[in-house]
């Protein structure tokens, strides 16, 4: 099996970082995984996405031109990418940012309040991290000794005082 | 019979490919007798450039590497980062070094890149038969400025240790001639200072040896030595730039 | 097997160069492959070894001539308006018989052209780069495991032939990641007597030099170095084959593209057309062989790339020119998703029906 996901949003909402974490999840789950972020100019503020695949087999284009799973953390990345989504998969908004509900009725919705949600528990840049959790409680993957070991892969030990909000961001996230 | 003369040992039994009357011979001697009284010939590494000197590699006995035209300083800096060791110095023209080769000369007196550099400055390009330098002076005439060197055209000539000079980082620049015996002393002497510099580790020394090109300049050697003095010193002043160790310079 | 680590292409080049014995590397930044350069300078300083931004893409290749000169490994990495800086010093590096890696983490032309992944300088690095008549070993990694082992194969080549090996990447494969394992046997350098490291009194001197005026010298040369090209050409032309056993259409394609185009081959066999792919991992030597072998089978071959259209030309040598070849392409940062290819492989399908 292959799932093939799409991460977007602004730069410096931790986009990458979110695809790292879960191509670390599937690497220490013993797939094959890869992560292709969008390069360019932007530093902060612009526009970030990156692809990421997860597979049972050998991984081919690292590129994901239609997402089994969308998140799209602001508007311009609903606008831009909610077409390509594959008929049946799914599509998690960060509707705190984004108000406009999708135009699809062939996909799956999750509307997660996630920026609200990481400012109400003191956890400002972790809206990303909320919504992972609850993209993995979704896909049935969240729990497990991989959460904790993908995410001692991708904070380095310099911040290792971040794991455990972090951990706790996909806890919230996962409850929704 | 007393040997009186002789030839320098680092220096090559075979004859020079330079004009008669070229200061190329004075200064490669200069630069091969330094060696042999530094005893580092064993570990020298000799980089020669695009000009007149770029069979140099020929000359000196120490292990040689050609450069690509300009690219010496680089090159040096390879040769000195792979094996610190070493001696490295570069033997470079007006060409190579303050036109084609600019970038590489600033940037390795900005590193203070532990090499010697001896700068031929002959205000001519020589090897490709005598087109305008970096550094002819104003009004000169040659095959590419029939009409003599128009500053309002071609800009002005570049004084190599003048503008390294502001610079923090070389640790040594000195203009020196060899058109007199005096003179052939006082360049030895500066040349062998930027080898010594380079053994006690202390940076980027560049000696510019103002020369003469007899045939390029459509002279005689005799009259070309004299234009050195009438010509070229004054745009081209003698003297230390820079030395770091010695607080000294202009 | 040492353990699995997430890495991008760019830094697994970085790492497997040190893997390598490269103590010494010299660059300059520029888009998609500054984490080349950002890697090394974390790294070198702590094990000893040297990082130098250098004041241009010139100066970098020709401080690559002085340590190579001296008998090192050692590397640049560049994108292609930097690499065709470095064309003199490739073209000197050859002349002068050195080794030594140069990477290209291609992104597209001409000029400044842009930063996103491009294939557009195929031309460039397997005809050469600079002037004269010379070839570099050109490698194509496909994945990020490829990047760091054709590194070291680079550098192992390049001591073997004194001549330089070239990885010709892209921006996908530079920015990507993807697992990596580290783990290879290293032979140590050949001895290199031709160094320049001093004659210590006890040899005649060693001289590195590409200047030959008496042209029967030069040809002599020339001519030398055109029998190791035969023999490389003979011994280490590599490709991956993939499902061409049956295959009646073919594709070529190298790095990202033959990526793309393994997705669309896999959708391509369930609608029951006989595709398959050969993807040269040498892209000089090109694996003639390979593809020479497949005519008698092949109908139709595609060459996939993000150019427009380079490798086609080897492909239609390579095959002796018996069967059609068409070209697939996106160029100018545009990358051909699978359904294009798909489609090219559909419109030949009908063809060879």
């Amino acid at each position: 099996m292959t799932v093939e996901l799409l991460f977007s949003g602004f730069g410096g909402q931790g986009i990458l970082f979110a695809g790292k974490f879960m191509a670390y999840k599937g690497l220490i789950d013993d797939k094959n995984v890869s992560w292709l972020p969008s390069y360019g100019p932007e530093m902060r503020g612009g526009t970030a996405s990156c692809s990421v695949i997860i597979s049972d087999g050998n991984v081919g284009s690292p590129i994901v031109s239609a997402p089994d799973i969308l998140i799209a953390m602001n508007l311009p990345s609903l606008d831009k990418y909610e077409g390509s989504v594959k008929k049946g998969g799914k599509i998690f908004v960060d509707s705190t940012l984004v108000e406009r509900k999708i135009n699809r009725d062939d996909v799956e919705a999750y509307y997660i309040p996630a920026t609200q949600l990481a400012s109400e528990n003191n956890m400002p840049t972790l809206a990303n991290m909320i919504i992972v959790g609850k993209v993995l409680s979704v896909i049935g993957s969240f729990g497990g000794e991989s959460v904790l070991k993908a995410l001692s892969k991708v904070i380095s030990a310099k911040h290792a005082d971040m794991l455990e909000i972090n951990k706790r961001a996909m806890e919230i996230g996962a409850a929704l | 019979m007393a040997v009186v003369f002789d030839k320098p040992h680092a220096l090559c039994d075979v004859p020079f490919h330079y004009c008669p009357g070229c200061t190329h011979g004075i200064v490669h001697r200069l630069v091969a007798e330094v060696i042999d009284e530094l005893g580092i010939e064993g570990k020298t590494i000799g980089i020669a450039p695009v000009g007149c000197s770029v069979m140099a590699y020929d000359y000196f006995e120490c292990d040689m590497i050609e450069a690509a035209h300009g690219r010496a300083p680089a090159v040096a800096t390879g040769v000195k980062r792979a094996n610190p060791n070493n001696i490295v110095f570069t033997y470079q023209g007006d060409g190579d070094l303050a036109s084609i080769g600019t970038a590489e000369t600033v940037h390795a007196a900005a590193r203070n890149e532990n090499i010697t550099v001896i700068f031929i400055n002959n205000a001519i390009y020589g090897m490709t038969g005598g087109q305008m330098a970096p550094t002819s002076l104003p009004g000169q005439v040659t095959q590419t400025s029939p009409y003599g060197r128009d500053p309002k055209l071609c800009g002005y000539p570049v004084r190599v240790c003048e503008m390294l000079s502001e610079l923090e980082g070389p640790e040594y620049l000195e203009r020196v001639t060899v058109n007199s015996v005096k003179n052939v002393k006082n360049a030895k002497k500066a040349i062998k200072k930027a080898f010594q510099n380079q053994i006690d580790g202390k940076g980027f020394s560049l000696i510019e040896v103002v020369s003469s090109c007899p045939t390029n300049w459509g002279m005689t050697p005799e009259n070309a030595l004299k234009w050195i003095d009438t010509n070229m010193l004054p745009y081209y002043p003698l003297g230390v730039y820079k030395d770091r160790s010695n607080k000294e310079g202009k | 097997m040492a353990e699995k680590v997430l890495m991008k292409g760019n830094e697994a080049i970085a790492e497997a160069a040190i893997m390598a014995g490269c103590r010494h590397y010299f660059g300059y930044p520029i888009t998609p492959q500054t984490e080349v350069a950002a890697y090394m300078a974390k790294r070198m300083p702590k094990i000893g070894g040297t990082f130098l931004q250098a004041e241009s893409e010139i100066a970098a290749i020709n401080m690559v001539y002085g340590v190579a000169s001296a008998g090192l490994r050692s590397m640049t990495s560049s994108s292609s308006p930097g690499i065709s800086l470095k064309g003199e010093g490739l073209s000197y590096m050859a002349g002068a018989d050195l080794p030594c890696l140069v990477v290209n983490v291609q992104r597209g032309g001409p000029g400044l052209g842009g930063i996103q992944p491009s294939q557009s300088d195929y031309f460039q690095a397997t005809r050469g780069g600079g002037h004269g008549d010379y070839h570099m070993i050109v490698l194509a990694p496909a994945s990020v495991q490829e990047m760091a082992e054709l590194t070291v194969k680079g550098f192992e080549l390049a001591d073997k032939y004194r001549m330089t090996s070239m990885i010709l990447a892209d921006g996908t494969m530079g920015q990507m990641m993807e697992p990596v394992s580290l783990d290879f046997d290293i032979a140590p350098p050949p001895e290199k007597p031709w160094a320049t490291t001093g004659t210590g009194m006890k040899r005649k001197h060693n001289i590195i030099n590409s200047l030959y005026l008496k042209p029967e010298e030069l040809e002599r040369g020339n001519f030398e170095r055109y029998k190791k090209y035969a023999e490389i050409e003979k011994n280490e032309a590599r490709a991956e084959e993939y499902l061409t056993e049956d295959a009646e259409i073919i594709i070529a394609a190298f790095g990202i593209a033959a990526r793309v185009s393994k997705n669309a081959i896999d959708a391509a066999r369930k609608e029951g057309i006989k595709v398959g792919m050969i993807r040269p991992i040498t892209l000089w030597p090109f694996p003639k062989e390979v593809f020479k072998k497949t005519t008698s089978t092949a109908k139709r071959y595609i060459s996939v790339e993000l150019s427009m259209g380079q490798m086609i030309e080897d492909v239609q040598i390579a095959t002796e020119f018996k069967a059609p070849v068409d070209l697939c392409n996106r160029v100018g940062g545009m990358i051909p998703d699978p359904d294009m290819v798909l489609e090219a492989i559909k419109k030949a399908a009908k063809e060879v029906k």
